[in-house]
């Protein structure tokens, strides 16, 4: 096992090879501006009437404006917001 | 599927020469189209031969000198169009900063202002106008997707992994019963029409064929991979709402479940897929390559304005103000 280069921390989000660009591991979790948080892999979400609802896909979008008809799940409504009111 | 029903001179001189063994001599030229409807059907034909083909043409034609030479003919009338069209329509950015190319693209496709066939279907079409609607949304829907795998190999680490895993979604996350294609077929066979790939492509309006041959345009050219990623961005980011309307319109109408389904099933992938159309996929590419920008545009254009122009054909054919 080879010892890390003092000089180069040992940093889980980025991949680092000599000339070329970094990649950088995606996020699980993404807030999109004024639109939904994105939910990467399998999750339970429990609603505030505290139903739950199970993942279908391997990214979701979950409502963060409240407005949406098939929440938790964001349906697009925020877009119908003005600006201000978007999350 | 059979080859469709030839539009023009043009289009009648490719189908015969296609029901011949490939290496047949055969001098085709572009230019002796009609008209756009003969342009439109002989390209839509010659694309197709890169997607499933046709069972009465030898699957070698595909790679024909010949029919590459006519195709290339027909997408330069089709590009020129389609610049000419984007040329009165591009964006007013204030910046090319590339930290400013999500919400850019995003306020342009929701500036952009058009005729909402799925605001009709909610509320006022009959189920003759819904079926017709159907059908001419077939020669898409049943090839969801598939034009934009074509950009898949000629992308750079990030944009392709995100496209993938945009792709998988469609593509039913490895479930050929989720498959959106499929989805679709069920929503047909539901609604009492055919579901078999292609089968209304002789009924398909001009602007419907050009929509389609547009995304193949696009898919098909490497030097085109930002504005089909730019298209597929557009596609997504204006499906989510009129999905929902769809699914209410049918509804409404008493449609049955599996093509309710299938609209439903749109409202929250594609909520879903914008967000990453845009978001993971053109603006990594864009940040990497920045000259592709206005591709991105572009590609974004085309779809606004072929599914414009496919709204408002049908609109106008049905008597509705659009």
């Amino acid at each position: 096992m080879s010892a890390q280069p003092a000089d180069q921390p040992a940093d889980p989000t980025s991949d680092v090879t000599a000339g070329r660009p970094v990649v950088e591991e995606r996020p699980t979790i993404v807030m999109c501006p004024e639109g939904p948080m994105l939910l990467r892999g399998d999750a339970v979400i429990e609603d505030a009437e505290g139903n739950r609802h199970r993942t279908t896909r391997p990214v979701s979008a979950v409502c963060r404006c409240n407005k949406s008809a098939t929440k938790p799940w964001c349906d697009g409504t925020h877009k119908l917001l003005p600006k201000k009111l978007r999350p | 599927m059979l080859l469709p029903k030839a539009r023009g001179t043009l289009s009648e001189q490719l189908f015969t020469a296609l029901r011949e063994e490939p290496g047949t001599a055969v001098v085709l030229d572009a230019a002796v189209a009609d008209d756009a409807e003969d342009r439109a059907i002989a390209l839509w034909a010659s694309y197709e031969l890169h997607y499933r083909g046709f069972e009465d043409v030898d699957d070698r034609w595909e790679w024909s000198p010949d029919v590459l030479r006519v195709r290339a003919g027909l997408e330069e009338v089709l590009e020129s169009e389609l610049r000419e069209r984007y040329d009165a329509h591009r964006p007013e950015r204030t910046s090319d900063r590339v930290e400013d190319l999500a919400k850019d693209l995003f306020d342009y496709i929701a500036a952009h202002d058009g005729p909402s066939m799925a605001r009709y279907v909610q509320t006022d079409a009959t189920e003759a106008q819904t079926m017709e609607l159907l059908r001419q949304k077939s020669v898409y829907h049943l090839k969801e997707a598939d034009p934009s795998a074509w950009v898949v190999p000629r992308l750079p680490t990030g944009p392709k992994a995100a496209l993938m895993e945009l792709q998988f979604d469609e593509y039913g996350d490895g479930n050929p019963a989720r498959l959106h294609q499929h989805l679709f077929e069920r929503g047909l066979e539901a609604a009492g029409l055919r579901s078999e790939y292609g089968a209304y492509v002789d009924e398909a309006t001009v602007p419907v064929l050009e929509s389609n041959n547009v995304q193949s345009f696009l898919g098909l050219h490497r030097r085109l991979r930002a504005a089909s990623l730019g298209h597929l961005a557009a596609f997504e980011a204006t499906s989510s709402i009129p999905s929902r309307r769809m699914a209410q319109g049918l509804e409404r109408l008493g449609f049955p479940d599996e093509i309710v389904e299938y609209y439903r099933e749109h409202v929250e992938a594609d909520a879903v897929h914008e967000q990453l159309a845009v978001r993971d996929i053109c603006v990594p590419l864009v940040e990497m390559e920045p000259t592709l920008a206005d591709d991105v545009f572009l590609g974004a254009f085309a779809c606004l304005d072929t599914e414009d122009r496919q709204a408002r054909d049908l609109l106008e054919r049905w008597g509705v103000d659009a």
